[in-house]
C-alpha cells in the first residue's frame, strides 16, 4: 500500500498511463496520487495540458492530446512525479528528474531502478541529460529500455565500478 | 530606548513577510533574527517548494530566502538586527533585545511574534548518546556548514521533514538505513515518500525505536514494530547498524515570549502545542501584539508567509496606517490561505485553528 511504504501499486501506475498507441508521441506521466496544496504542473505547462483548478488541492489531470511531452512540467513539479514516456521501435524512452551528483552522461549505461528502489534485471542507456537555467538545478535525463519494462521503471542509479 | 511603529521578532519567511507589508503600508520597522542571518528555516530548504505562484511554488527555499530578503533590506524604513536575541516581552510594548554582550530597550507601537517552532524530542533509552540529532539540527549542519553528521543514519519519523531531509542526506552521499514510523501510514507527502523508496530507503511505518545502542556514540538502533494500539509487539525487536539517529518527530511553536508577557494562550494539540489566543486581525490579547506563523501553530512555509502578510497589515491598520492596497490585499491574503488549507492535508491545521476560535468553513 501506497500510505504505508510509498510503492504505488502497479494498477495505479497504470491509471496514469494512456492508450501504448498514444504513447508513439511522448507523454507526461503525473504520479501525484493524493490530494496536497500544489500547482506548478498546471501553471508551467505551456500547452495548457494539466489542469487543477481554483483548488490548488486537487490532484492534477492530464490532456494527452494537448501534452506534447516537452517536459516543462518535469523540472516543475517539487515532488518530482513527473516524468516523459514515448515508445519507439520497441524501446520505452523516459525523461525523468534527477538531483543526484555525479550526473550520468550520455551513451553510459545505468541500473533501472523500480519504485520500490529493487533494480530491474537490464539497464537502461542515457540518451540525453539536461540541466539548464530553467531547470533549476534538477536534470532531466532521457534513457531507453526495453518496452516491457514500461511499468516497471522509475529512475536511475549509478553503477558500481 | 529605541522607538519604531513595528516591531518584528523573528527573521524566518513569516517575520520577513509581516515587514515587507507593514513598510508598504509606511510604517518604521524594526526587524529582530537571533541568527546570523535572515531566512529561518528556509536558508536550509534546498529542495522546490509546494503551493501556489504566490507562495513561490516550484522555487527552492533557499531562493525564496533571497527573494523575501532583499524584496526588504534596502528598505529606509527598516533596521534589521541581526544575532539580537529578544529576551523580554513587557505589557508595555518593550522589549529588550540581547546582542554582542549587551542589553537594549526597544519600544514598539505594535510588536508582531514570529518566533517560528522549535524541534520536539523523543524519550527512549540512551537517548543522549552523541549522534543523536533533530532534523533541522542534521539541515543545518548539511546545508549551511556543508558537515555530514555521519556516514548512516536512521530517521525517526515520516513527516515531511523526516522525508525531505532523508532525501537531503541521500544527495549528500549519506545512508539513510530507514524511515521509521510509528503510525499506520506515512505522515508526510506520498510524493516525497515514493521520491525516496525508489532509493531504496525502506519506510518502515507501525514502528517505534525502543534504545540507541552504542557507549561512546551511536552505533546502532533498536526498533520494534507496534500493534494497533500503539504497544510494542514483543519478539519483534530489530537492530539496525548506524552512527547517526535523526529525531523528525514535530515541532513546537516558541511561546515563550508571549507566555512571559502573559498573553492569554491555549495548548492545541493540532497545532503542536502551546499557541497565543487571536483573533482573526491575528492580535493577541496583548493590545497591538500581533502573532504570526508557526508560533500560531505549526504549518507549513508557504501558509507562514501569507500570515506573516496578514498580520504586517493588520499591525499597519489598526494604528492607521494603511496600505494603499489595503482591502483588496486582505481579501486575496485570506483567499490564499483558504486554499492552502482546504485540502484533505489542512483538516489538521483547520481543526486546530477551530480551538482557538479561528473559523474556517
Amino acid at each position: 500500500m501506497i500510505n504505508q511504504d510509498g510503492v504505488a501499486t502497479r494498477d495505479l501506475v497504470k491509471s496514469k498511463f494512456p492508450e501504448l498507441k498514444v504513447l508513439t508521441r511522448p507523454k507526461a506521466i503525473i504520479e501525484c496520487y493524493t490530494e496536497i496544496p500544489c500547482n506548478p504542473c498546471a501553471t508551467s505547462c505551456p500547452f495548457d495540458a494539466i489542469t487543477i483548478g481554483e483548488d490548488i488541492n486537487q490532484v492534477p489531470k492530464i490532456d494527452f492530446d494537448k501534452c506534447t511531452g516537452c517536459s516543462s512540467c518535469i523540472y516543475a513539479c517539487p515532488g518530482l512525479a513527473i516524468m516523459v514516456v514515448m515508445i519507439k521501435n520497441g524501446k520505452a524512452y523516459f525523461k525523468i528528474p534527477y538531483e543526484f551528483t555525479p550526473l550520468p552522461k550520455v551513451g553510459e549505461k545505468w541500473l533501472a531502478v523500480d519504485r520500490s528502489g529493487k533494480i530491474l534485471d537490464k539497464p537502461c542507456l542515457i540518451e540525453n541529460v539536461m540541466i539548464t537555467k530553467k531547470t533549476d538545478r534538477t536534470a532531466v535525463v532521457t534513457i531507453s529500455i526495453e518496452q516491457p519494462y514500461l511499468y516497471d521503471f522509475v529512475t536511475i542509479r549509478r553503477p558500481y565500478e | 530606548m529605541i522607538y519604531k511603529d513595528l516591531v518584528v521578532i523573528g527573521g524566518g519567511p513569516a517575520g520577513l513577510s509581516a515587514c515587507k507589508v507593514a513598510l508598504e503600508a509606511d510604517m518604521k520597522v524594526a526587524l529582530f533574527e537571533r541568527s546570523f542571518d535572515l531566512g529561518g528555516q528556509l536558508v536550509k530548504q534546498t529542495h522546490k517548494f509546494f503551493g501556489s505562484e504566490s507562495q513561490y511554488a516550484k522555487t527552492r527555499g533557499i531562493d525564496i530566502a533571497k527573494i523575501l530578503i532583499d524584496e526588504i533590506k534596502n528598505e529606509g524604513n527598516l533596521e534589521i538586527f541581526l544575532d539580537a536575541t529578544v529576551v523580554g516581552l513587557y505589557k508595555d510594548n518593550i522589549i529588550t533585545v540581547y546582542q554582542k554582550d549587551k542589553y537594549f530597550k526597544v519600544k514598539a507601537k505594535a510588536i508582531i511574534i514570529a518566533t517560528g517552532a522549535s524541534e520536539k524530542f523523543l524519550g527512549f533509552e540512551n537517548n543522549d548518546l552523541p549522534g543523536i540529532y533533530g532534523a533541522g539540527a542534521v539541515q543545518t549542519l548539511m546545508n549551511i556548514h556543508g558537515v555530514l553528521p555521519g556516514k548512516e543514519v536512521v530517521m525517526v519519523g515520516s513527516g515531511n521533514i523526516g522525508l525531505i531531509v532523508s532525501y537531503q542526506l541521500m544527495q549528500a552521499g549519506v545512508k539513510v538505513k530507514a524511515v521509521v514510523e510509528a503510525s499506520k501510514n506515512i505522515g508526510g507527502y506520498l510524493v516525497h515518500a515514493s521520491k525516496l523508496k525508489r532509493l531504496g530507503v525502506d519506510i518502515l511505518t507501525s514502528t517505534t525505536i525502543t534504545k540507541a545502542l552504542g557507549f561512546d556514540a551511536v552505533e546502532g538502533v533498536e526498533i520494534v514494530k507496534l500493534d494497533d494500539l500503539w504497544q510494542r509487539i514483543k519478539g519483534t525487536e530489530e537492530v539496525l547498524n548506524c552512527d547517526t539517529i535523526c529525531i523528525s518527530v514535530g515541532l513546537s511553536p516558541m511561546h515563550q515570549l508571549l507566555s512571559m508577557a502573559e498573553a492569554n494562550m491555549i495548548y492545541v494539540n493540532e497545532l503542536g502545542g502551546l499557541v497565543p489566543i487571536k483573533t482573526c486581525d491575528y492580535e493577541t490579547s496583548l493590545p497591538h501584539v500581533y502573532a504570526c506563523g508557526d508560533v500560531t501553530g505549526i504549518e507549513e512555509a508557504s501558509s507562514a508567509m501569507v500570515e506573516g502578510k496578514i498580520c504586517g497589515l493588520m499591525a499597519a491598520r489598526h494604528l492607521g496606517f494603511i496600505h494603499p492596497n489595503d482591502e483588496a490585499l486582505e481579501f486575496e491574503l485570506n483567499n490564499q490561505l483558504c486554499i492552502l488549507r482546504q485540502g484533505p492535508c489542512g483538516e489538521k491545521i483547520r481543526c486546530g485553528l477551530k480551538k482557538v476560535g479561528e473559523i474556517y468553513d
